[in-house]
């Protein structure tokens, strides 16, 4: 087992373990919100992180599996490719921005912007998230327990998402969907990889793409 | 039949206003299209070199050295790169161009020493492979964006804006969304696709400096970082960038190239290079910084006269796209008959956006892309960037510098009041430079 102390340790040193051939379990403490913590890892380490984290953490994740004892600051897991990261707490802005592959699972609430331009991720929101979340969202499966803000799925392409609670207003081309069995089927496997079991696929909704401002269209003008 | 030479045009309402609000009210969309600036702005030709005369010497050509090499991102990167010449390749998107082109342009450029640049997209294979050195574009979209090619890269672009359109975002038109396009930037075949005009994980230069820590811990401190502007609000954008921690900053003035904008964005936002340079330069002297972090300057460069000014003014490397694809083979006579059907003529086209290049060079139809052999346009490539390394050292031995990078403001004049005033060199045969008191 690998630690590091991030109060004297810089973070330096643990990313420069985890771009690393050597995987196994590390453990970090005293993150105090530092920002860039276990970025471009690697490999399939095991991290534990214990404290808040600032900026970027776990940013473009390959393969590890990142757990986060605490919050998160913006931009957590952007652009992951593959793996997990599990935040215990919340998650700020731009949670798993661009990413495209793997499972983020936020314990509590995420902020605006969650799964923005995500492109192949899964993120799994135990509670809420803020609004112009899934802006120009791709690919990939964004599911919130709790409520969305705003302008969900604005200019959305061909991710989806399942809302449990309420959707204070959706985006420009996003609308809600039929649940069809499929659709459970994923959802329920989400709801599985996160360890969910206080609800059933039946309490979600299922929005998308209308798919009309797929190709310029005058008329749609002021959707743009 | 009537004689047109006695028909007086409007200068307000030429021909092409005329034609354009017609174009406007038949279809109710903006013109959209490639190329640059169109109109006459204030630019490198309305300066010129003083050379050497009673009071400096000049280097003989041929026999005295001038130097032409450049190091960029040495200030924290731990391999910066070292390129032969001061003229490197822009960023040009795979999907606004076919693989052949963007192979012939990692071709051309390897064989002089100097970089290419990937674009919105992502990496091929292709110009990975055929690119001595690869500089990887950090767009707001991050279509094809991914940990691995930001390894293989020599260098990261951090695009902020881009001179064609500072402030706008990107359009690739669902004609040029080919599968390969599509499953490069995760995204459905053949659907306009929109790029994004912020980075989504990032708002102001506070960020910006976090995110750029990010992407050095990401490459352990190797790759140099760059940041590319549009031309607008120079000095602040210079000075901001700097504060960010870039290595270099690459600055696009207004007239710089696009693969697909609206033509009123091309045309009336942003500054013009000249200006650009200038601000860019001051900003960087007034941080301490000029040489330590460089500067990269584009837009409209097509000359070695276009170079060396540039350099003398206080970049460090130029960087082109118009002209690299016009030297592949866009916009060449050979295909008119093709343009006529196009409805435009070599010399006009402008029409990157629309998919059907007949110079196989904007396009992703497979039998166009196969019109250009890229070895052949990668050899035409790199003949033209020797003309203008050859012409750059033939200015700056005429003004006695044993190195183009020794080229100064002091060996310039302007033609023009806005030109002295813009490039902050006096107006030739006075010492008057307008707003400098
Ligand atoms: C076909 C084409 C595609 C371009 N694609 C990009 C791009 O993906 N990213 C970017 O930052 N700039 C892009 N540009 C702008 C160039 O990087 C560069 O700033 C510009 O071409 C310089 O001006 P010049 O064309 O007058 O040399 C593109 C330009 C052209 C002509």
């Amino acid at each position: 087992m690998n630690t590091f102390d991030l109060s004297d340790n810089p973070v330096r040193e643990l990313n420069q373990h985890l771009h690393g051939a050597v995987t196994g379990k590390v453990v970090v403490s005293n993150a105090g919100g530092k920002h860039s913590v276990a970025v471009g890892a690697t490999g399939a380490h095991e991290v534990e992180i214990n404290g808040n984290v600032g900026y970027y953490c776990a940013g473009m994740n390959c393969d590890a599996n990142i757990q986060v004892n605490g919050h998160a600051g913006p931009g957590l897991a952007e652009n992951m490719m593959s793996g997990r990261v599990h935040v215990s707490g919340n998650a700020s802005q731009y949670c798993a921005a661009t990413a495209h592959g793997g499972l983020v699972v936020i314990d509590g609430d995420a902020s605006s912007r969650c799964g923005i331009s995500m492109k192949g991720v899964d993120i799994v929101v135990k509670g809420s998230v803020g609004h112009m979340s899934a802006f120009m969202a791709q690919k990939g499966h964004l599911v919130v327990c709790g409520d969305a803000g705003e302008a969900l799925g604005d200019s959305i392409y061909e991710a989806q998402l399942y809302v449990g609670g309420k959707v204070e207003s959706l985006g420009a081309d996003c609308e809600e969907k039929e649940m069809r069995a499929e659709h459970k089927e994923t959802l329920q496997s989400l709801l599985d990889a996160a360890g969910i079991n206080d609800m059933t696929v039946d309490d979600f909704k299922r929005y998308g793409s209308a798919r009309k401002l797929y190709h310029f269209n005058i008329d749609n003008a002021s959707s743009y | 039949m009537v004689d047109k030479s006695w028909l007086k045009e409007s200068a307000t309402f030429s021909r092409p206003v005329i034609r354009e609000i017609q174009r406007a009210a038949e279809t109710g969309i903006y013109d959209i299209r490639g190329f640059g600036a169109k109109r006459q702005i204030p630019h490198f030709d309305d300066l010129v070199f003083l050379g050497a005369s009673m009071s400096r010497y000049p280097l003989e050509g041929y026999r005295e050295t001038c130097g032409t090499n450049v190091t960029l991102g040495d200030r924290f990167a731990k391999k910066p790169i070292h390129l032969d010449i001061p003229i490197t390749i822009a960023g040009m998107s795979f999907g606004a161009l076919s693989a052949q082109a963007k192979e012939a342009l990692g071709r051309g450029a390897s064989q002089m020493g100097t970089s290419t640049t990937t674009g919105d997209g992502g990496m091929t294979p292709e110009e990975r492979g055929q690119s001595k050195y690869l500089v990887y574009q950090y767009l707001p979209s991050r279509y094809g964006m991914n940990p691995e090619d930001l390894r293989k890269a020599d260098a990261i672009e951090v695009v902020v804006g881009q001179g064609a359109k500072p402030g706008g975002g990107g359009m690739l038109l669902g004609q040029k969304i080919s599968p390969r396009v599509a499953g490069m930037r995760d995204l459905p075949e053949g659907i306009d696709q929109r790029s994004a005009c912020r980075h989504p994980d990032w708002t102001g230069p506070d960020d910006l400096e976090i995110k750029i820590a990010e992407l050095r811990e990401i490459t352990d401190w190797e790759k140099p970082i760059f940041i590319k502007v549009g031309a607008a609000r120079t000095f602040y954008d210079v000075t901001l960038a700097v504060k960010a921690g870039a290595d270099v900053v690459v600055v696009d003035g207004m007239q710089g190239g696009t693969a697909a904008t609206q033509d009123v964005f091309i045309e009336h936002v942003g500054i013009p290079t000249l200006p650009a340079v200038r601000a860019a330069v001051n900003a960087l002297k007034e941080l301490d910084m000029h040489r330590k972090v460089q500067l990269i300057v584009s837009g409209g460069i097509r000359s070695g006269a276009d170079v060396a000014k540039a350099l003398a003014m206080g970049a460090d490397a130029v960087s082109i796209g118009t002209a690299a694809l016009i030297a592949l083979g866009d916009n060449n006579d050979t295909h008119e008959a093709e343009y006529n059907k196009l409805g435009t003529s070599a010399g006009y086209y402008d029409d990157y956006q629309d998919g059907r290049d007949p110079a196989g060079i904007c396009t992703q139809d497979p039998e166009l892309s196969a019109r250009l052999d890229p070895v052949a346009a990668g050899r035409r490539l790199a003949n033209y960037l020797s003309v203008l390394t050859l012409e750059t050292q033939t200015l700056a031995r005429a003004c006695g510098k044993s190195h183009v990078h020794n080229l100064e403001p002091e060996d310039l004049a302007a033609l023009t009041i806005e030109a002295a005033a813009m490039a902050g060199v006096p107006l030739a045969g006075t010492e008057w430079i307008p707003g400098k008191f």
